[in-house]
């Protein structure tokens, strides 16, 4: 019999190809084997004290079928046709951790698997590369954010890893939080904003670490209480909150480092598949919007580096032991292998590479990019990016 | 405690035919290892509400398990063995709290990074029980048969996409009296093979009149059980120290009787729709989900002949605690949303179908309610062509189950 393993290894194999077949054709994207120039970032030319790095994760995890294989391709335009062409795209992400959403983002940010239970409200157990980041580079707090999600995510932004923790990471937006504040507890108009983590509809953590404050918004983010009340009425979705107030802050505060992670996409837990598909899209077209802002702020425009990646992705429709789209829980090769696609300052241009990585190499990557040292991060620098 | 302490007083909490099931393959418990033993309790402490099919793989598990030979069994479960479990689990009442155990379980296993290792030995497991006791034949190929897009007045997007490769795609289809004739020959079948629980209806909506002699489910039926689960979702939710996992403790230790069933009612069929409503996600708030969910439990857990799912429209999407809360009594529909779920909904009632014994002569009918397009998959239609012949729901049918 052939052994699980070779058999996930031919799956996550079959799935990278299919992406890379995929957008070289849709997209005319070239095979990164086949470059051996020099890294682009040697070439560059941006000074490193103003390099600028924004991470996206790719809200809950999508599929293949519905994202970059053909018959998905009509869910992401914007990705597909306006950003992979200008983007390097790894086919082959792989996470072998824990895959539930903040115990895996947490993975992301600190380049270990971390295995704390996902539903606690808990820091990660390991530095995060924001930490990282101020440390080495002695920066200040203004200049690392985190905006998330409510549930779970308010304590992504510092570990309680000694020499580093509390007062050292990043500050946390949690859009969702300052919108019922500000509502005060009316918040009848709002409540399709207000939308809770689907597989745990009950979750609401005690608020810690540096989450940051309504009080804080008219001083950080030059926003007043009623003109984010205001705006909010004509947004749609959690995501859609979470990026209106990213663009406050990239204007405002212009970090050098930006964590993004979006969650419609999870209202998949709830089976229903239309409202899947309509987070993917929405998904798609945010980060679309994300782009061309970083194109258009002077803060960012040439220097930053936007890097968008799911943090795993959604069980098979083949996989027995699973549901399918709905939930992310077998373990299997579809929900375990995803993408990432890297954009903007010092990144090679319509290429495609197939090699496999994991997603604790985001770090040390970003790490090697920006100039500090992930020293307890377990994974490696890409060095097609570096 | 490991299994080779087991003692036969430990399952007297057991429901009857359970635990004399237990008691009687005791030393065969015994030699198991504990990352194995509760995931075969938790099947058996259900026992006694299982369906026939159900029933008869357990015993036929535990009739081979019997039978194994000291080396044989040294094969089938050293990659069990070789978990590490925790001391904590160990001590876990895990004879009388097996769902709980599993679940924990799942989380050791996550945590430690032994998921992987766990998954290929369940993987192997599996395939050497089918090779030494393979599944039964069905008494008669099955046939799948769903219904998506009630209410829904038009449409112009392309339907049945997943399953087109797979069958004939009909566009002029006579849709008089649709659901009453696809209801009528589930019942005929029913009457041809009167199996226990081997032909079933699904109904997303009210449901239509349809013969006694299909098990029945129905999504507004159980309206009075879901508004008491979900009243008492909420009870637990204000609950100091409440968290998701507590939450589904909580769900998992509930009887049918918890949420006013009817206790002179079919008790197999009650313990199983409560399940539905407990276990899975989505299925107490979206009517779509429900028929998908009751499908694939149907089809995995009984293992129907017939299965007729009618999908019906769901309520529009709000806010998770909002839509929990229920208090919105007459909540506004999503009929293309509902579709579109329905749609995909049915293509996983056919994954599931095939995923079951005598695949290969089962077939499968979907239908976009009250309209002309249909899908027909079975053993010698054409796949993946397009018919344009004008036919009646019922000769589709025959030309379905009898290819």
């Amino acid at each position: 019999m052939m052994g699980e393993f070779t058999i996930r290894r031919e799956v996550a194999m079959h799935l990278s190809c299919s992406r890379r077949d995929f957008l070289r054709g849709a997209a005319g994207l070239a095979l990164g084997s086949a470059l051996m120039s020099a890294s682009p970032f040697v070439y560059a030319g941006t000074p490193a004290k103003k390099r600028k790095v924004i991470v996206v994760t790719f809200g809950g995890g999508a599929r293949d079928q519905e994202t970059f294989a053909p018959e998905g391709q009509e869910n992401i335009p914007h990705l597909l046709q306006e950003m992979a062409p200008q983007s390097s795209f790894f086919t082959q992400v792989v996470n072998r951790g824990i895959l539930g959403h903040y115990v895996a983002t947490a993975s992301l940010a600190t380049g270990v698997y971390e295995t704390f239970n996902n539903f606690a409200a808990v820091p990660p157990e390991h530095p995060t590369v924001f930490e990282y980041f101020r440390k080495d580079l002695r920066r200040p707090a203004s200049d690392a954010w985190v905006v998330a999600p409510s549930n779970g995510f308010n304590r992504i932004g510092e570990s309680d890893y000694r020499s580093f923790g509390p007062g050292t990471g990043a500050r946390v937006i949690l859009p969702k939080h300052l919108l019922t504040a500000a509502m005060s507890g009316a918040t009848s108009d709002y409540e399709h904003l207000l939308r809770d983590n689907y597989e745990t509809p009950l979750y609401a953590p005690q608020l810690g670490g540096s989450e940051f404050e309504l009080q804080q918004m008219e001083s950080i983010l030059k926003l007043s209480v009623d003109d984010f009340k205001s705006h909010a009425q004509t947004l749609s979705s959690p995501d859609e909150l979470s990026m209106y107030i990213v663009r406050q802050l990239m204007r405002q505060q212009a970090p050098s480092l930006l964590w993004i992670t979006m969650h419609d996409i999870d209202v998949a837990h709830s089976g229903a598949y239309s409202l899947y598909i309509e987070g993917i899209q929405r998904t798609d077209r945010l980060c679309a919007e994300l782009w061309k802002t970083i194109q258009s702020e002077p803060e960012y425009a040439g220097n930053t580096t936007l890097f968008i990646l799911p943090d795993f992705g959604r069980d098979s429709d083949q996989d027995a032991g699973g549901n399918g789209f709905q939930h992310h829980r077998t373990g299997d090769a579809a929900s375990r292998t995803t993408w990432m696609m890297v954009l903007g300052a010092g990144v090679r241009e319509g290429v495609v590479y197939d090699h496999p990585m994991q997603s604790t190499d985001l770090v040390p990557t970003i790490g090697a990019i920006m100039g500090f040292t992930p020293s307890v991060a377990q994974g490696r620098p890409i060095q097609d990016l570096l | 405690m490991l299994p080779a302490n087991l003692k036969a007083e430990q399952f007297a909490g057991y429901p009857p035919e359970a635990r004399a099931l237990a008691v009687s393959n005791l030393e065969t418990f015994r030699k198991l290892p504990l990352s194995f033993l509760p995931n075969l309790l938790r099947e058996l402490i259900d026992y006694d509400y299982k369906f026939p099919a159900e029933r008869l793989a357990i015993s036929k598990e535990l009739s081979n398990l019997k039978s194994l030979s000291p080396e044989q069994m040294q094969a089938w479960f050293q990659p069990f063995s070789q978990i590490a479990i925790s001391s904590k689990l160990e001590n876990f009442n895990w004879v009388g709290e097996p769902v709980l155990f599993v679940e924990q379980l799942s989380a050791y296993l996550w945590s430690t990074h032994q998921l992987d290792a766990f998954r290929k030995a369940a993987l192997e497991y599996g395939d050497r029980l089918r090779t030494a006791v393979p599944p039964e034949p069905p008494a008669m190929p099955r046939l799948g048969i769903a219904i998506i897009g009630q209410g829904v007045e038009s449409y112009s997007k392309p339907l049945f996409r997943n399953l087109r490769e797979h069958g004939t795609y009909f566009e002029r289809v006579k849709p008089d009296d649709g659901v009453s004739l696809l209801l009528n020959a589930a019942a005929e079948r029913a009457k041809a093979h009167p199996v226990p629980y081997g032909h079933w209806y699904i109904e997303g909506g009210v449901e239509a009149a349809h013969s006694p002699l299909l098990t029945c489910v129905s999504y507004k039926a159980l309206e009075p059980v879901r508004d008491a689960l979900l009243r008492d979702m909420q009870a637990e939710i204000r609950h100091p120290g409440m968290g998701p996992e507590q939450l589904r403790t909580h769900l998992a230790q509930m009887s049918p009787a918890d949420l006013g069933m009817n206790k002179s009612g079919d008790v197999v069929l009650n313990y199983f729709q409560l399940k539905l409503l407990t276990e899975a996600s989505g299925t107490q708030i979206f009517a779509t989900t429900f028929v998908q969910w009751a499908a694939r439990e149907a089809l995995r857990r009984a293992q129907p002949l017939t299965l007729l799912a009618r999908f019906g429209p769901r309520q529009r999407q709000r806010p998770m605690n909002e839509m929990l809360s229920n208090k919105t009594e007459n909540p506004e529909l999503d009929l293309i949303g509902s579709l579109i779920d329905a749609d995909f909904g049915a293509y996983y009632n056919w994954i599931n179908q095939q995923r079951l014994p005598g695949s290969e002569q089962s077939s499968f009918l979907i239908w976009f309610e009250g309209h002309s397009q249909a899908l027909a998959i079975g053993p010698s239609l054409a796949r993946g062509t397009t018919s344009t012949s004008i036919a009646g729901l019922n000769e589709l049918l025959s030309w379905t189950v009898s290819s």
